[in-house]
C-alpha cells in the first residue's frame, strides 16, 4: 500500500485489492508498512532511507508477491533496497529477495497473472499518463493500454509526449515549484488537447499534480488512477472533484 | 566562466520570463527527440553499441595512465607536443605562452567546451589576442557575449529574428537591403565574414571529442567544416582537451561515433569528422608548422575509482539535456555554469564545488529519460543522488527539508503510531475539503498551492479501513 493512496484515495488501494482478487490471488495488506522510504532516498536522507527500508523489508518476509498500485513505489523496492545495501551481504541477499518478489499492479496483472481482459461500466474517453519510475524502471507501457484496449466503453486517446514527466517528482514540486509548474502546464496542454474527458495514470503522486493543475486551470478533464476504471470502482469522486460529481462518466 | 550556479532558483525565474526563449526552446523538444529515435530505430544494433561504446570508455579509463602516456608517446614521435594541465589556469597560461611565442594576433577557435570550461577567450583577450569563433553557433553568442546554453548547439537559446539583429549590428559592411530571413541567408552571411578570419589567423584552437592513443590522432566531429579551416590554415595548431577523451585505437573511435551523431543530431555521421595526427609532414600539402595538445585534468582523475566515476564517459552528444524535461523549462543559461542539463547537474558539482552548484543534482525529478537516452549508459539519476547524500550529510540541504523529514520519519518508522496521526490528520483534512473536493489554499504547502489545487483526501485511511474490514471479516462500504 503506497502511502499517498492510504492517506489521499484509499479507494485505489480497494481497487487494487479487488482486480488481485478476481484475478485468483490471495491478498493481505501488513499494517506494519507505511511508507517504502522514497521521500528520504531522493533527498539524499540515507539513514532514514535505509531504517525504512529495513522496516518493509521486515514486513513483507515471507509473501509470494509484493504489489504495488504505483511504478515508483515498486521500483524503490526492486530496483534501489539492493543498491541501498550494497555493503551488507545479509541484507543485500534479503532486499534482492524482496526486489524479485516486488510488482507494479497492472503489469503484475498481465505479466504475472496473465489477465488479458476486465470488465468496467465506465463509458467515455480517456488519456493515459506514463509515470517516469513506472515506465523507465518497470517497463510499464502496454500493459495498461492492453487493458483499457479490453473495455468496449472506453476510447482511448493517446496525448503527445506521453512518456514526459509531468514535473511531480516528490519533493521536487515544492523545492521547484516554478520549474514543476512550467512542466505540469505543459503537460495538462497535451491532456487537454486529447479532448479526453478522463485522464488515467498509474502512479497517485502524478495524477495529484496533473489533477490539481486542471483544477486550477478550470478544466473539465477529470483524473483517476488507472485502477479505479480497471476494477470499475467508479463511485468516488474523480481526483480533486467534489462529491456531486460523484459517478460522472459512467454513462 | 563565473558561476552563477548558486542563484540558480534566480536563474530559472528570469528564464521562465523571457518570451525568445521560450520560444527557441521549443525547438529542443522537438527536432532533436525525434530524429535521435528515428536513426536509433533505424540502426538494429544500437542498443548493443552502446554495451560496446561503454566497455570501450571503462576499459580505457581503468587503464587510464597507460593510454594517456601512449598517446602523448605517438604525438610526440609525429612532431607534436603535449602539454598536461592540472587546472584550468595551468591551461590557459600555456595556451598564452604557445600564441606569444608564435606572435600571434589573431586566434581562430573550433567548437570547445573544455575552452568554455577554462573560459579560454576571456583570458586570450586580456593577453591582447583577437579570438574569433568559427562554429556558427558560438560565432553568435560570441557577438552577444553570451555563454553558450547547449553543449552541442550552443546559440539554442537565440530565435532567428535575434541573428538577424545581431548581425546587423555588429556586421559593418552588411547592406541593409540585404534578405537575411532564411537560415540559409544568415549562414552565407557568417561565412562571408568568418572566411576572411580563417586566412588572418595565426592560430587555430580546436577541441578533441577522442584521442586516439594508437596513432596519435586527435578527432574532431563538426557540421560546417570549420574546424577543418582553424586547424589547417593558421602555423600553429592548438587543441584543447581534457583526459578522458582518450580511446586506446582507430576502431574504438569508430564505434563511439557510431552513437555519438546519432544520439546528439540523428545523423548517422556527423558532416565532418577530422583527424589530425601532429603538424604538417614534409610530403603534406596543408597543415600547421606546429602541434600542440594542452591535456587538462581540472579535477577529473579525483572522479576515477569514485562515485561520479561513470560521468567520465560522457562524449559531450547532448541527448541527456535534449531530452530533459527540466532543459525545456528553463533551457542552460538557468544551470549557471559551462555544462547544463542532466549531465552538468552531475559534473558542475564536481568541477566547481558542491558548495556553489548544490541546486543543480536537485533539480531534477528523477524521470529518469536522461539515462533512458544516454549512449554510454550513464546512469545520471543515481549519480545525482549520491550528490544529494553528500550535501544532506554535510548539512547543505535546507533545514526545512531536514526537519520534515526527520519528523515525517519519526512516525513512518512507528507503524501504529503513524495510522493513528495520519488517521487523525485525514480525517480533519476530509471534513474541511470534502465539499470542494480540493483546498485552493493550505499551510505549510504554498509551493504547491501556488500554482494546483490540492486534492482533498478521501477521508478514512486505507489502513484504517483495512484493520475494520479485517475486524469485521466484511467490505468496508
Amino acid at each position: 500500500m503506497t502511502c499517498l493512496v492510504d492517506l489521499m484515495r484509499p479507494s485505489v488501494g480497494f481497487a487494487a485489492v479487488e482486480l488481485l482478487e478476481r484475478a485468483g490471488c490471495d491478498v493481505e495488506v501488513p499494517l506494519s508498512q507505511t511508507c517504502c522510504g522514497q521521500p528520504a532516498y531522493n533527498s539524499g536522507d540515507r539513514a532514514h532511507a535505509e531504517a525504512i527500508a529495513r522496516q518493509v523489508i521486515e514486513a513483507f518476509a515471507g509473501f509470494d508477491y509484493v504489489v504495488a498500485p504505483s511504478g515508483s513505489c515498486a521500483a524503490t523496492i526492486k530496483h534501489h533496497y539492493p543498491q541501498m545495501f550494497a555493503d551488507d551481504p545479509d541484507l543485500t541477499a534479503k532486499a534482492e529477495d524482496l526486489a524479485a518478489r516486488t510488482f507494479e499492479l497492472v503489469s503484475f496483472l498481465t505479466d504475472v497473472c496473465g489477465v488479458t481482459a476486465v470488465s468496467s461500466d465506465y463509458r467515455g474517453s480517456v488519456t493515459y499518463h506514463d509515470s517516469c519510475s513506472g515506465l523507465r524502471e518497470m517497463g510499464v507501457q502496454n500493459q495498461p493500454r492492453q487493458l483499457l484496449a479490453s473495455l468496449d466503453g472506453v476510447d482511448l486517446v493517446e496525448m503527445e509526449e506521453s512518456d514526459v514527466c509531468c514535473g511531480f517528482g516528490g519533493t521536487f514540486c515544492v523545492k521547484y515549484p516554478q520549474i514543476s509548474n512550467k512542466m505540469v502546464s505543459e503537460k495538462a496542454k497535451r491532456i487537454e488537447s486529447t479532448g479526453a474527458e478522463l485522464l488515467l495514470a498509474g502512479d497517485l503522486g502524478c495524477l495529484m499534480n496533473m489533477a490539481g493543475k486542471l483544477k486550477r486551470n478550470g478544466s473539465a478533464v477529470q483524473a483517476r488512477h488507472v485502477a479505479e476504471v480497471l476494477a470499475n470502482r467508479l463511485d468516488d469522486p474523480a481526483i480533486a472533484q467534489p462529491p456531486s460529481s460523484a459517478g460522472q462518466g459512467e454513462g | 566562466m563565473e558561476s552563477t550556479a548558486h542563484a540558480f532558483k534566480d536563474n530559472v525565474t528570469t528564464a521562465l520570463h523571457d518570451a525568445n526563449l521560450q520560444q527557441a526552446l521549443g525547438k529542443v523538444r522537438q527536432g532533436f527527440i525525434v530524429k535521435r529515435r528515428e536513426a536509433a530505430d533505424r540502426l538494429p544494433e544500437f542498443e548493443a553499441l552502446r554495451d560496446q561504446a561503454r566497455d570501450i570508455k571503462n576499459h580505457t579509463l581503468a587503464h587510464l595512465d597507460f593510454y594517456l602516456e601512449a598517446y602523448e608517446k605517438k604525438v610526440t614521435e609525429q612532431g607534436g607536443q603535449v602539454h598536461w594541465a592540472a587546472t584550468a589556469e595551468e591551461a590557459r597560461d600555456k595556451i598564452v605562452d604557445i600564441c606569444r611565442a608564435a606572435d600571434a594576433k589573431v586566434v581562430t577557435k573550433g567548437k570547445s567546451m573544455i575552452a568554455e570550461e577554462i573560459a579560454l577567450n576571456a583570458h586570450l583577450e586580456e593577453a591582447g589576442l583577437d579570438v574569433v569563433e568559427t562554429d556558427l553557433g558560438e560565432y553568435i553568442i560570441q557577438l552577444r557575449h553570451e555563454p553558450p546554453s547547449h553543449i552541442i548547439a550552443p546559440a539554442v537559446h537565440v530565435t532567428k529574428k535575434q541573428v538577424e539583429a545581431d548581425f546587423r549590428q555588429y556586421h559593418a559592411d552588411l547592406p541593409p537591403e540585404r534578405h537575411l530571413d532564411e537560415p540559409w541567408e544568415l549562414v552565407n552571411e557568417a561565412r562571408q565574414v568568418l572566411r576572411q578570419r580563417y586566412f588572418q589567423a595565426d592560430v587555430g584552437i580546436t577541441g578533441a571529442n577522442f584521442l586516439v592513443a594508437e596513432t596519435g590522432s586527435s578527432i574532431i566531429v563538426t557540421n560546417e567544416g570549420n574546424g577543418d579551416l582553424t586547424q589547417i590554415l593558421p602555423k600553429v595548431h592548438i587543441v584543447i582537451t581534457s583526459i578522458e577523451k582518450v580511446v586506446p585505437n582507430l576502431d574504438d573511435a569508430m564505434a563511439i561515433l557510431r552513437v555519438l551523431a546519432r544520439s546528439a543530431t540523428g545523423q548517422e555521421f556527423s558532416t565532418y569528422t577530422t583527424l589530425s595526427t601532429g603538424p604538417k609532414r614534409a610530403e603534406d600539402l596543408d597543415g600547421p608548422e606546429a602541434y600542440h595538445v594542452i591535456l587538462l585534468d581540472n579535477g577529473r582523475s579525483g572522479m576515477l575509482g569514485g562515485d561520479f566515476a561513470d560521468m567520465l564517459r560522457c562524449i559531450r552528444c547532448g541527448a541527456c539535456i535534449n531530452h530533459c524535461p527540466v532543459y525545456h523549462a528553463v533551457g542552460g543559461h538557468a544551470y549557471g555554469w559551462v555544462y547544463p542539463g542532466p549531465m552538468g547537474s552531475v559534473l558542475t558539482p564536481n568541477l566547481i564545488g558542491v558548495e556553489e552548484a548544490g541546486h543543480l543534482p536537485n533539480a531534477s525529478t528523477f524521470c529518469g529519460r536522461c539515462e533512458s537516452v544516454c549512449p554510454m549508459r550513464i546512469p545520471l539519476p543515481k549519480m545525482m543522488r549520491h550528490w544529494r547524500e553528500r550535501e544532506f550529510e554535510r548539512h547543505l540541504s535546507p533545514k526545512a527539508v531536514r526537519w520534515g523529514l526527520s519528523l515525517w520519519a519519526f512516525f513512518a518508522r512507528r507503524p501504529r503510531l503513524y495510522g493513528w496521526a495520519t488517521g487523525m490528520a485525514m480525517s480533519l483534512m476530509a471534513a474541511v475539503g470534502r465539499k470542494n473536493g480540493f483546498f485552493e489554499r493550505l499551510p505549510l504547502a504554498g509551493g504547491w498551492t501556488d500554482h494546483r489545487a490540492f486534492p482533498t483526501p478521501q477521508g478514512r485511511t486505507f489502513r484504517a479501513q483495512w484493520a475494520a474490514r479485517q475486524r469485521q471479516g466484511e467490505e468496508p462500504s
